[in-house]
């Protein structure tokens, strides 16, 4: 490619993504991580054929089984094997905020490239409706979508994407902001490529990293926001197995003090959440040290 | 923002100037609230269907009912008449008429705020005495085990839903222990007070964690600086040192990050009073968004956004109370 032919000081190599993620490991406490999160997403793949029964049909006559042989973790007062919904459960409450984050994180590089591409009063009006939007909080705008269209994932997850689309937005612009300065944009731009191609092959690799760290620590918050919705009743609907609606379920078995069915959810949340938010943290520790 | 780095000191009064920043602020607040008004009262027009119908769904209202409904959105005048006559009515506290309970929106959520007001009250109280101490335990200790400590809970706190929390407390300190109620919001004021205490705890555990993480990284800024080396080498007292020179500084920041933190706060409300079983404005608006009573849900969206937009605007404007070193600059930012 002739850009790579250019002198090496104004075109400096680009940093391979890939390559980062391959070096990702850091302390133990990194490292458990993420062994746990590749052991939920696993279960979340393979869920239907790890999980022993199934979990959208209880039997009254298993009500509060303790845990045992037959049910591993006991079941709750429908009769729902616990063990089976917490695996089954994992599809929603992950795939859920993934969707959520993929689509925050492609509008959110789309809107900040532009804006910081254009500036001017193009950028400054983007900031300005970012602004707004940033003044709605997600789970607030989800269950306004709820009240729109219906309970159910599809439009709280959008819903969401909106919500999340100002934070990466404001960090795609400024990082591509302080970018565009630097001379193999320029480089660049002199050999003629059109704006979408310098923004797309030059700027955007140099950014990923830090976009990812963030897209990690959203996903954490991405997750408590749609198990949120799902705990009040307007999310994920029963008998679909998920984390958030199994602590809703869950409740009156706490008030009979047979509370398993309800903490099992809610460890799985808090465990995937900090696992997220640790490797989100590393991988931007690593970025800003490595960039700065 | 290009105000604040364009006024460089020298001479002119400041005041004027500061007042001029505050204005500046205050219309950006406006703007804000009327775009968010527009975009919460034209989210209707997004539902499926004819939205008179979209409004009774699920209900057979009275020809009366309909009439009043029509007359209130005018739904046969142009689109921004419509939007006028309804920011009209909201300016005077009228949000139309709410169908699950026969009154008027506004009275049912002027009815509701006490119980979410005393919820957020005591929250904020914790979140305040409980995160920005253990911030300062975490900077004042940096890498020892009291640290660690302050560090694990962050990271675990953070991660702790506040219906998980909710759900937790619930189980041991109101079922096993019954130690407090497990429902409702109580009569008389102590009552009150003892039913609210478990869901303010379940609501602060991750504000809290938050606003430790801010306390903790904005005193560890401040410690690092050199006046603060100076400061103690010239014998001044370690305590008075991080009292006057570091925790001061550290508040701006402190503050400022916490008042974003507002928002989300509002909306867990909802959360903690539905699993408490708590007859509040979080509650409230689950239940109106599950029994499809449309204009009580606008109300509220729109008052937790129009709350946290105020609040930040306060902030911003009585910063420099904070940072005076801000208003000698001659800006609010």
């Amino acid at each position: 490619m002739s850009a790579v032919t250019l002198d090496s000081a104004a075109a400096p190599p680009r940093r391979d993504p890939l390559r980062r993620l391959r070096r990702l490991g850091g302390s133990w406490l990194v490292n458990t991580c993420l062994v746990i999160l590749a052991v939920f997403l696993v279960v979340a793949l393979a869920a239907p054929w790890l999980a022993p029964q199934d979990p959208r049909f209880g039997a009254l006559s298993e009500t509060f089984a303790d845990p045992g042989a037959a049910h591993w973790l006991g079941t709750d007062q429908g009769g729902h094997d616990t063990f089976s919904a917490l695996i089954e459960g994992t599809r929603t409450s992950l795939f859920g905020p993934l969707a959520v984050v993929v689509f925050a994180t492609v509008a959110g590089i789309a809107v900040g490239l532009f804006s910081a591409w254009r500036g001017g009063w193009v950028d400054a009006a983007i900031g300005r409706v970012l602004d707004i939007l940033f003044a709605f909080p997600a789970l607030l705008l989800a269950i306004l979508a709820v009240a729109l269209f219906g309970k159910g994932l599809t439009a709280p997850v959008l819903a969401m994407a909106v919500a999340y689309l100002p934070y990466t937005a404001r960090l795609v612009r400024g990082l591509a902001a302080a970018e565009k300065s630097r001379p193999y944009i320029a480089a660049y731009r002199v050999q003629g490529h059109s704006p979408v191609f310098v923004s797309v092959r030059g700027l955007l690799p140099n950014i990923t990293p830090t976009v990812l760290a963030q897209a990690t620590v959203n996903f954490g918050y991405a997750l408590l926001d749609l198990a949120a919705l799902s705990f009040l009743g307007l999310g994920v609907q029963p008998p679909t197995p998920d984390w958030g609606s199994m602590i809703n379920q869950g409740q009156s078995a706490v008030l009979q003090e047979r509370p398993l069915s309800a903490i099992v959810p809610a460890l799985a949340i808090v465990l995937v959440v900090v696992a997220f938010n640790v490797v989100g943290e590393h991988l931007a520790d690593r970025v800003a040290g490595r960039d700065a | 923002m290009p105000a604040a780095t364009r006024r460089s000191g020298g001479r002119g009064g400041r005041g004027p100037a500061l007042a001029l920043a505050a204005l500046r602020r205050l219309a950006g607040m406006a703007t804000t609230l009327l775009v968010t008004s527009f975009l919460v009262f034209s989210s209707l027009y997004l539902a499926p269907g004819d939205p008179v119908s979209f409004l009774v769904k699920g209900r057979s209202p009275s020809p009366q009912e309909l009439d009043t409904i029509r007359e209130q959105y005018g739904f046969n005048d142009p689109f921004p008449v419509r939007y006028w006559h309804w920011l009209e009515g909201v300016l005077q506290g009228d949000f139309g008429r709410s169908y699950l309970f026969h009154q008027g929106v506004g009275d049912v959520v002027w009815s509701r705020l006490p119980a979410s007001l005393l919820l957020i009250g005591v929250s904020m109280l914790l979140i305040a005495v409980f995160g920005v101490g253990a911030g300062i335990v975490g900077a004042l200790r940096r890498g020892t085990w009291a640290d660690s400590t302050v560090l694990l809970m962050v990271t675990v706190g953070a991660a702790v839903p506040s219906f998980v929390a909710a759900i937790l407390l619930r189980s041991v300190f109101g079922v096993q222990l019954g130690w407090f109620p497990t429902f409702g919001n109580g009569e008389g004021a102590l009552d009150r007070l003892h039913h609210v205490v478990l869901p303010a705890i379940a609501l602060s555990v991750t504000f809290t964690a938050l606003v430790t993480r801010v306390t903790r990284t904005a005193m560890l800024d401040e410690l690092r600086r050199e006046h603060v080396e100076v400061a103690l080498s010239r014998g001044i007292p370690r305590r008075s040192v991080i009292r006057r020179h570091v925790l001061r500084n550290a508040l701006g920041p402190i503050v400022t990050v916490s008042a974003l933190l507002v928002s989300g706060m509002l909306v867990s409300t909802a959360l903690v009073e539905t699993a408490f079983g708590m007859a509040g404005v979080g509650s409230l608006l689950v239940q109106a968004v599950s029994q499809q009573d449309f204009q009580v849900v606008q109300a509220i969206v729109l008052l937790v956004v129009a709350a946290f937009v105020l609040i930040n605007a306060l902030v911003d404007l009585l910063y420099p109370l904070i940072d005076p070193r801000v208003a000698a600059q001659g800006s609010a930012r």
